[in-house]
């Protein structure tokens, strides 16, 4: 199980810092696929990174993380090695690019392991298993990454990301880049590697909300580097208290919704920029809600078991 | 109205060129005048090659592409050049569409040079500022600023202005909103809806089977550069005939309702070559023997298309 308390987390640049994750506090449990979304800059790929390579620019501030109860030594490159690969895993986006060019897929993989002072041999036998599951023909062992389709490569990485089976993992917009049909594929067989343990908590990161309502358990939203509401997947979809997650569903275009019969709106305004970000509620200038008490941070609290919203508007009465 | 006619693209591949890809494969299909047409297709299945070749960025193989009568092929010279005042296309990536040396609103200067040197700079002024509201933009905000000052919808809007500015009669929209925010996408595709009714025609390239339903009065699925269904849109998504369209649908994500585990998506590609048979009979679940000759288009019902030998039992 995954606790992360109150991460904060900065870019530094010339011209100042970028408060890309500001107080960022959630548990994941055992077994749990978390989807994590929001627009782009909103934070979410910040979050996933810091829980496994927090390197410059990026700028720990402050906040912890506890793996298993184990406190993670975040800052320290050198302690987190022994963590990357065997404990926490990451599924790059553009994992298209994420394989060596040069190399067969087959001697990439066993330097990958002898390089993490993994069992090879016992390892690669499983490597045969975690092909079939993702319906990868053996033989790709013998290919360099160019004769793989686009999809064929992303089930690639994922088979390699999770071959030691991590306790966390991090897909990381991995079925952003694919076609309807490749994408359920690549997110169902996600949903099978957990069900068969080969990977224990998931953190899913994407864009498309629709996905995670197929194949999350929880989702967290994030606007501009705050946390704005985390709870099941049915309560977030079904009935959202933030109104940033409420505005963000009814712009979604759905099958058999039309332009003629109902007439979608989006979200007036644009996302603020993180170097010089408003006080308070970041989402306070396009929310039809705000009132004064919004130029105070809200606090991310639990309005109900499991459902925990940044919002004025909900611990009030008048919500 | 916008005609295609047995229109293919072949692209010569291989070290000496001996090689033939068949981007588009024998395509017919009409866009009406004021109608938005949707194309659907996944990656590589040339959709994109049909916007192209209706801009005239790259040549037509086999067939013809007639706006109002006129094969657009043809064209040469000025003739070309009155064209561009009415056909005109955005594309997918707002940033790379701009110099970012130049301030964003250069795209107007160009145009003004080019087609309206006429046109004083006072009138000119007020007529981009028109051409950006209509756009959904306020003028102060977002004129005299670089590129990089702006945000995608923004760029992509400006954009639209640009070909507002043309009086264009047809737009080919390729892949337009799929760079842009959740909450901002749909002020796009809603800006593209209103332009309907000033007549305008769309072409609507995309791979999001939502939101072609969303906005278009047809549609055509492509795969591999045959047409598998085409017709009118309600008709297609209710009613999908062809293997392709329904594995399709059946695969978008929705958020009434959860993935049907049953219906496997085949993601294996077909072979390459399989050129007159059906393209999809190498992933499809029904195919059988007479799938190794192209399948002729059917019309199952008023306005609704369907190219599969098995249509008759689905």
């Amino acid at each position: 199980m995954l606790q992360v308390e109150n991460l904060t987390v900065y870019y530094q640049t010339l011209k100042g810092q970028v408060r890309a994750l500001e107080n960022a506090s959630f548990t994941l449990a055992d077994g749990e696929i978390m989807g994590l979304a929001g627009e782009s800059g909103c934070g979410k790929t910040t979050l996933g990174h810091s829980l496994i390579h927090l390197s410059p620019p990026m700028t720990h501030i402050g906040g912890r993380v506890l793996l298993n109860g184990q406190e993670l030594p975040l800052t320290d490159m050198q302690k987190m090695d022994a963590y990357r690969f065997n404990e926490i895993s990451i599924i790059p986006q553009y994992a298209m690019n994420a394989l060596n060019p040069i190399r067969k897929i087959g001697p990439m993989t066993e330097e990958l392991l002898r390089a993490k002072k993994a069992d090879v041999r016992t390892v690669m036998a499983a490597l045969k298993d975690r092909l079939e599951m993702v319906k990868l023909p053996q033989e790709v062992l013998n290919l360099y990454p160019i004769e793989l389709s686009g999809g064929m490569k992303q089930r690639m990485v994922m088979v390699l990301s999770t071959l030691l089976d991590p306790e966390l993992l991090i897909a990381d917009e991995i079925t952003s880049a694919l076609d309807v049909a490749s994408q359920k594929a690549v997110a169902e067989m996600l949903v099978e590697f957990r069900n068969q343990h080969c990977c224990n908590s998931v953190i899913f990161i994407t864009h498309d909300i629709s996905i995670l309502y197929q194949i999350a358990d929880s989702i967290l939203i994030m606007y501009a580097g705050q946390l704005a509401e985390k709870g099941s997947t049915e309560t977030i979809i079904r009935n959202p208290r933030h109104p940033y997650t409420r505005m963000l569903i009814s712009a979604l275009p759905e099958i058999g919704v039309r332009y003629s019969e109902k007439r979608l709106t989006g979200i007036p305004g644009k996302t603020p920029l993180l170097l010089h970000p408003p006080q308070g509620c970041r989402f306070r200038e396009r929310c039809p809600l705000a009132f004064e008490k919004c130029a105070e941070v809200p606090p991310f609290v639990e309005i109900e078991p499991g459902h925990s919203v940044a919002c004025w508007k909900e611990g009030s009465a008048d919500a | 109205m916008l005609k295609f006619e047995h229109v293919s693209k072949i692209y010569k591949t291989g070290t000496f060129g001996g090689k033939e890809l068949h981007a588009v494969n024998d395509v017919s299909f009409e866009i009406p005048d004021g109608e938005v047409v949707s194309l659907i297709g996944e990656s590589g299945s040339g959709k994109s090659t049909i916007g192209k070749m209706i801009l005239r960025l790259i040549g037509i193989t086999r067939g013809t592409i007639e706006l109002d009568g006129v094969n657009v092929g043809a064209l040469k010279g000025s003739e070309l050049k009155e064209y561009y005042r009415k056909v005109q296309g955005v594309f997918q990536d707002p940033f790379s569409s701009y110099n970012p040396i130049f301030k964003a609103d250069r795209i107007f200067q160009v145009i003004h040079d080019e087609f309206y040197p006429q046109v004083s700079a006072a009138a000119w002024t007020e007529k981009v500022e028109t051409a950006l509201k209509d756009g959904g933009l306020n003028p102060e905000h977002v004129l005299h600023k670089y590129p990089h000052q702006l945000s995608g919808g923004q760029l992509q809007r400006f954009l639209i202005a640009r070909a507002l500015l043309l009086d264009i009669k047809f737009l080919v929209a390729d892949e337009i909103i799929s760079m842009l925010d959740a909450s901002t996408r749909i002020d796009v595709l809603n800006l593209l809806a209103d332009l309907k009714t000033r007549g305008l025609s769309i072409l609507f390239i995309t791979h999001d089977l939502s939101l072609a339903n969303y906005i278009s009065e047809q549609a055509v699925i492509l795969y591999r550069g045959c047409v598998a269904e085409r017709g009118i849109t309600e008709k297609i998504f209710n009613r999908p005939l062809h293997p392709y369209t329904r594995m399709l649908i059946a695969s978008v994500p929705r958020l009434d309702r959860k993935w049907d585990t049953e219906i496997s998506v085949e993601t294996k590609a077909t072979p390459l070559g399989a050129l007159n048979g059906c393209v999809y009979a190498g992933r499809c679940p029904l195919a059988f023997e007479k799938c190794k000759q192209r399948p002729p288009e059917v019309e199952v019902e008023p306005g609704h298309f369907v190219a599969c030998w098995k249509v008759e039992e689905i």
